[in-house]
């Protein structure tokens, strides 16, 4: 199976974005499902030790090899930082799409208390934000979500994966906030949205 | 209070002259600037001392105005929403019809906005403080392969026009220029080698382009030639392929038959 190990791993290489387990069954259809799935767990056991400085990253449900934060200095030297910084408000708007996702711009501007249009505006332009479609209430405002590409840049695995704002509360006050991304979860992102409305993952 | 609020002007007047987008994103809006001000005077955001916090919040506006800025429309709702709170507070509720909502701390509603607010402002730090794909975490970017330039033999390029350029250029360098000047009576339309191109192409599927060249003697048959094919080319009669880099370049029929209606224009076109 050790041959299979060195298939998978060709394709998360050479995929332009997350490859997701979906996608690699599918790719490899002749293969038995739990082989694929235990060279995956083989390919990311090899790959996540510490002297790698490639890792097999989990992220936007998928798998990509990304570098490691450690060398990130080095690497820039390299090559130009694509993600471009964001703005304060272009942050905080996007941070109240992905905790109230789906949400409306009128709602957005209620929490902010400022006009956000222009921001939103950014945020489809860097293609973060997407819209969902259309509420319906008088008017049909246009609803918002976060993207995959919202995913893969902030490296997140899946929406759930977002630390909760109660626990951001708690590890602040504690002062560990770096270290936010490991804690358990016990906020699923479905309490978070209301009934009428269905549910919304990072698929594009 | 005076003294101080100058002291901030001139402060603010400094940083507006140094960098004016600092101070620009000093306060995001209204709700930044409530809570700016609950953290500077370091009162209980669940108790906030309403007309301590409208005074100050009034200043600031005031500030904004003396420096001719532009004062966006919710800094001045948030005004009005603080002063009514502050009169909800004074004002005694002696109504009978006071049902259990009134009954609420006139400041609930804006407590409940601040919390959640600084509950995004921190989500929004969190999002910036992780380790952002291109900014900390580098993927590999393949680059788009160059499409490989089929070897294959029954495939057919179409040809460009540089192509045919540097193929007439390779059939001139066999005819070296002649240093004699003779003067020439024949004179050679394009017209005539049109007509003829398309003869020798009537009972053919494809000509050769060296083929073409074969049977010229001067350098003037050379070029009548070459603006002939050029010619039909623009007409869309003929099709010029080629089978590879460097390889033979083919001429085809563009179409089975051609008009002879058609051709008698070419022809006067060039005579």
């Amino acid at each position: 199976m050790s041959n299979l190990k060195s298939i998978v791993e060709c394709l998360i290489f050479v995929a332009d974005s997350p490859l997701s387990f979906a996608r690699i069954c599918d790719i490899l259809s002749e293969y038995d499902k739990e082989h694929l799935r235990s060279s995956l767990i083989e390919l990311l056991r090899d790959y996540n030790s510490d002297e790698r400085g490639i890792f097999l990253s989990e992220v936007a449900e998928g798998y990509q090899f990304r570098t490691c934060k450690a060398n990130a200095e080095f690497i820039r030297r390299l090559v130009k930082t694509t993600t471009s910084k964001l703005s304060k408000p272009a942050l905080e708007s996007l941070a109240i799409t992905a905790y109230r996702q789906p949400i409306t711009r009128a709602e957005i501007e209620y929490l902010r208390g400022v006009d956000s249009g222009g921001v939103l505006r950014t945020l489809l332009d860097k293609k973060l934000i997407k819209i969902l479609g259309k509420k319906n209430v008088p008017g049909k405002p246009l609803i918002y979500g976060t993207s995959r590409r919202f995913l893969e840049i902030f490296n997140l695995r899946d929406l759930e994966s977002l630390p909760t704002l109660k626990e951001m509360r708690e590890l602040e006050e504690a002062g560990i906030f770096e270290q936010q991304q490991e804690l358990p979860l016990e906020d699923s992102i479905e309490n978070r949205f209301p009934p009428d409305l269905p549910a919304v993952t990072g698929k594009d | 209070m005076a003294s101080d609020l100058e002291m901030k002007i001139s402060n603010i007047n400094a940083i507006s002259e140094t960098d004016y987008k600092v101070r620009l994103d000093l306060f995001e809006g209204p709700l930044d600037l409530l809570l700016h001000l609950i953290k500077k005077n370091e009162l209980d955001i669940y108790d906030i001392p309403i007309s301590t916090i409208t005074r100050q919040y009034l200043e600031y506006i005031t500030l904004m105005k003396e420096l001719n800025l532009e004062i966006a429309g919710e800094f001045l709702v948030m005004a009005s929403t603080l002063l009514q709170i502050k009169s909800d507070m004074l004002l005694p509720s002696f109504s009978e019809e006071v049902s259990s909502d009134l009954d609420e701390d006139p400041r609930a509603e804006l407590i409940r906005r601040l919390l959640e607010y600084m509950k995004f402002k921190d989500a929004a730090i969190m999002l910036d403080n992780r380790d952002l794909a291109g900014r900390d975490l580098f993927t590999c970017k393949l680059v788009e392969p160059q499409p490989e330039i089929s070897s294959s033999e029954d495939e057919c390029l179409e040809m460009e026009l540089f192509d045919l350029i540097a193929a007439f250029q390779g059939v001139l360098k066999k005819h070296p220029v002649d240093t004699f000047h003779e003067v020439t009576a024949e004179a050679v339309s394009i017209s005539e080698r049109i007509t003829e191109i398309l003869t020798i192409l009537q009972g053919r599927n494809s000509l050769r382009f060296d083929e073409l060249f074969r049977n010229s003697f001067s350098r003037e048959n050379l070029i009548a030639s070459f603006l002939a094919i050029l010619e039909l080319c623009k007409l869309k009669m003929v099709r010029i392929l080629q089978t590879g880099q460097f390889a033979e370049i083919f001429i085809t029929p563009a179409v089975a038959d051609t008009d002879g209606a058609f051709l008698s224009e070419v022809s006067t076109l060039y005579v």
